[in-house]
């Protein structure tokens, strides 16, 4: 295995779970790849510590980060009350379709009543 | 109160447990936006619909995992989705918003001599990658995001993610410069 070969396997090994036999052997006896991992390491290394090498946002962008939750807290609360009424709606139009239905049955019932007491 | 215990009352739907979060964690998930999205416009637009997400799902959250990965995970999500969604709107492809590295290295040699240490330069270099490239590798060697959770999180596939992990690894082990550069600022990190 060549030292080029090597440098283009080495970004996806350098903190690989997966083993290259090939690859480990050739680093073992070469001191210019050897190297060239121990800088990889060093950047990995360097990289990590970007994590708390924090950016500060202006000010402004919280308050507007907040504000646009309270006013997603809001709309919530709208939907919530347009889907309880609309809820409250179909419970009335439900009770007057079986109050209607009811009254028909029993009308329906009477004039059977009827018609066979006089027949 | 400390993390655990807003968190809880987060989840059980306490609003004002859920800012006092916000407020806690808005440097870092800004940070985390701006490493994905490149600019500071980008980073506030993209840090605001995580929280808007994190609040309208933390029910889910079951705490198996950190809040802050949970949190990584919804702003690359949400990062991803605002760079889809700002690539449709131009005609220019992604790769051309953010001008190549060399170029900005040329253009801009007095902030680089500036930029003297070798985080600082990292973190030039990382900000200039192609934004496909830049968010994997922030997500992966940045934030430890696990391979899987940046595929799902970006909506690529597994492989994808490496591909693109190695080739960013490639390019910032190039803009880094010569061996002994690397390995003398190294040294002090």
């Amino acid at each position: 295995m060549q030292c080029e070969q090597v440098a283009e396997l080495l970004p996806g090994l350098i903190d690989s779970v997966e083993r290259d036999v090939d690859v480990e052997a050739h680093v073992e006896s070469c001191l210019r790849c050897q190297a060239e991992v121990a800088r990889y390491r060093k950047l990995l290394r360097a990289m990590t510590l970007l994590r708390t090498r924090y950016l500060e946002p202006s000010p402004s962008a919280l308050v507007q980060t907040l504000a646009a939750l309270e006013a997603d807290l809001e709309r919530g609360v709208a939907r919530a009350t347009l889907s309880g009424r609309r809820l409250a709606y179909a419970g009335a139009i439900g009770g007057t379709v079986a109050t209607a239905a009811t009254v028909a049955a029993l009308v329906a019932r009477n004039r059977r009543r009827t018609l066979g007491l006089a027949g | 109160m400390d993390d655990r215990e807003l968190i809880d009352a987060a989840r059980g739907g306490d609003r004002a447990a859920f800012e006092e979060l916000v407020r806690r964690t808005y440097r870092d998930t800004f940070t985390l936006a701006h490493r994905l999205t490149g600019n500071e416009e980008d980073a506030r637009d993209v840090a605001q619909d995580a929280y808007l997400r994190a609040w309208r799902g933390i029910g889910k959250f079951r705490g198996e995992a950190q809040f802050s990965t949970w949190l990584y995970r919804i702003t690359a999500n949400a990062a991803a989705t605002h760079l889809r969604k700002r690539r449709r709107h131009r005609t220019e492809s992604l790769d051309d918003v953010n001008e190549p590295a060399e170029r900005r290295y040329d253009s801009h040699p007095v902030a680089m001599a500036e930029a003297g240490d070798l985080l600082e330069r990292l973190s030039v270099a990382v900000d200039q990658l192609p934004p496909k490239l830049r968010q994997v590798v922030v997500l992966r060697d940045v934030y430890s995001l696990p391979h899987e959770a940046i595929a799902e999180e970006l909506g690529i596939t597994e492989t994808a993610a490496k591909v693109r992990l190695h080739r960013a690894r490639r390019k910032l082990r190039e803009v880094l410069g010569p061996t002994e550069e690397l390995g003398a600022s190294a040294h002090a990190v």
